[in-house]
């Protein structure tokens, strides 16, 4: 198991390097720089600009600079922000996007379980079929159409909470439902799909007859079964979290790192977007990397492996 | 498309002939919008700005007095050629790629599945506007960022049945009575593994149009408000979220038109699935 985890985390750090030097690459073949603007440059100004970046150095020499820096957590300077470096915007907006994607994930789960379990138990019933239409809906909505819908709705028409803040829990309450709506709907399709098969399995018969109450089949032997899917997900899940989030910010004006991410690709911020996606992969690497540690848990034949 | 979310299980099949129907109207709408519209599609009139639906605008005027039937008309052609244009060029790539790793096998295989996994870990959206970035925003710059983005999906599937296909007695068979590679590639394997890969396409359209349009609503999508080809319907949703306050009808049809293309698209794809690929079921 410890080797798996090294071998694992290795892995991620290979990742890591891959979209580092992606990115790198990427940014440098992009037509256009951060320091074209309607009005000319004077070649003079350009010329200093170019050299207190650095980026009048052969690139391997730039590239080399970017991934030493990494290595010391210093993500380089911004283009746009003068008084602050990547990693301190970084470090003053990833706390809110985490707390948006972490409301989201518990959002998503908390309604994904009853749902699928509902619509598993009573399979093929009406109840089944709705399940399965709405969770159809929630997959095809886009993120920045349900949050206008919920704006329009229930801050404007109805005035229940106001949009376009961020500063006590009711301001997050839209944003939430907004960005863990989809990521809810197909969890909830999935556990659908993966209880029906251990609904029919023996194992399950075999508690029923015994004489087990039937809530305890459910929670014992049938949901517990069904976690390995929803784990095995969880990654990909994450990603649409943390894609979903730079929509789902911009809509609210969220101060959090999507809304930079967004505002650094307009401005061709090159260095805050690069720091932006490896924050990104990281998270992602990170998430794999926990993942695999809950199978471990849940599941004992991977961990004898 | 890596973190790309594929709908739920089972069909909704009894919709299917109306997801069928509202996707011809998306189409002709993209192909005709000329013809079905009185109005041109950078006209404007200034003395009517903001009008609700009426019997002369029937979905209305923007703020600049633009008929919105007429954007919408057109921004179907974006959505159209985007979602089209992006699963044929991941197809191609996705399975050539995907055929390659799965025949050479070995060492190839193994070296040419880790890029895959690498992007497939990857969330699209991320990969796609640092290409969109490269290739710029134009529809045809678009158009191969987006099929860069989609391509690993097609491969994983592709390798995956030609893994298995190859292991079928005829296509043993085929190599022990000396048939070409190339031969045994087009007669036995890809008619064997057509089905899911038509099935992958119809799911890759839907998600190639919402990248599209939702990074056309946060304004680095597609960029070119005097082309022939029209608005994207992202960029009209962004236009009326702004006045959603006081004008709700700017942001509802065009949002309606993303909504319902993408859903008919889901439909159809599950109940293809039903019927090309029941395994899966």
């Amino acid at each position: 198991m410890i080797f798996l985890l090294l071998k694992r985390f290795i892995h991620g750090l290979i990742v890591l390097w891959a979209v580092a030097t992606l990115t790198f690459t990427l940014l440098r073949l992009a037509p256009g720089g951060p320091f074209d603007s309607e009005r000319k440059l004077p070649p003079e100004i350009l010329a200093n600009l170019e050299a207190k970046y650095h980026l009048n150095e052969p690139l391997t020499e730039q590239y080399l600079r970017y991934l030493a820096g990494i290595a010391r957590g210093d993500l380089g300077p911004s283009y746009k922000y003068l008084d602050r470096g990547v990693t301190e915007i970084i470090a003053d907006t990833l706390p809110t996007s985490a707390l948006l994607g972490g409301l989201a994930i518990v959002f998503a789960l908390g309604i994904s379980f009853p749902i699928g379990l509902c619509a598993a138990y009573y399979r093929d019933s009406l109840i089944d079929r709705f399940c399965l239409f709405v969770a159809t809906l929630g997959i095809s909505l886009p993120n920045f159409i349900l949050g206008a819908l919920l704006i329009w709705a229930v801050a404007l028409q109805l005035g229940w909470l106001q949009a376009g803040r961020w500063d006590d829990w009711s301001s997050a309450i839209l944003p939430t439902i907004t960005l863990g709506a989809a990521p809810a709907a197909y969890l909830a399709a999935l556990l659908r799909s993966s209880l029906v098969e251990t609904f029919g399995e023996d194992f399950v018969r075999t508690a029923r007859a015994k004489g087990l109450k039937e809530s305890a089949v459910i929670a014992k032997h049938a949901l517990a079964n069904s976690l390995i899917p929803v784990l095995t997900v969880m990654g990909p899940l994450i990603a649409t979290l943390l894609t979903g989030s730079f929509v789902v910010e911009y809509v609210f004006a969220i101060p959090g790192m999507g809304r930079f991410f967004i505002t650094a690709v307009t401005d061709r911020d090159y260095p805050l977007i690069m720091g932006v996606t490896l924050v990104y992969t990281a998270i992602l690497v990170g998430a794999n990397f926990l993942v695999d540690i809950l199978y471990g848990y849940i599941d004992p034949r991977i961990r004898s492996e | 498309m890596a973190s790309e979310l594929t709908p739920p299980q089972r069909s909704v099949n009894h919709l299917l002939p109306f997801c069928a129907g509202f996707l011809l109207i998306i189409v002709l709408a993209a192909i005709c919008a000329p013809w079905f519209s009185s109005y041109a599609v950078g006209g404007f009139e200034e003395k009517r700005l903001l009008e609700p639906p009426s019997s002369a605008h029937w979905m209305g005027t923007d703020g600049l007095g633009r008929d919105l039937l007429t954007r919408v008309l057109y921004g179907a052609r974006v959505s159209i050629t985007v979602g089209l244009g992006t699963a044929l060029i991941a197809l191609l790539i996705g399975t050539t790629y995907g055929l390659i790793a799965g025949f050479k096998g070995g060492n190839w295989d193994h070296g040419m599945m880790r890029i895959v996994d690498l992007f497939y870990g990857l969330p699209d959206m991320l990969i796609f506007i640092l290409l969109s970035l490269v290739f710029g925003r134009n529809i045809g710059g678009l158009l191969v960022a987006l099929g860069l983005v989609s391509w690993v999906r097609f491969a994983r599937i592709a390798r995956g049945q030609v893994l298995q296909a190859r292991e079928f007695l005829f296509v043993e068979s085929a190599y022990a009575l000396g048939a070409s590679r190339r031969r045994i590639v087009v007669h036995h394997i890809l008619p064997n593994i057509i089905g899911p890969i038509i099935v992958t396409l119809t799911y890759s359209i839907p998600s190639a149009i919402l990248a599209e349009s939702t990074l056309s609503f946060i304004g680095i999508g597609i960029n070119d408000p005097y082309s022939a080809w029209g608005t994207s319907w992202g960029t009209l949703v962004q236009d009326g979220y702004r006045a959603m306050r006081s004008y709700p009808h700017i942001i509802a049809f065009p949002a309606a038109a993303i909504f319902l293309t993408i859903l008919s698209l889901n439909i159809l794809g599950n109940g293809l699935r039903d019927i090309l690929d029941p395994k899966q079921r």
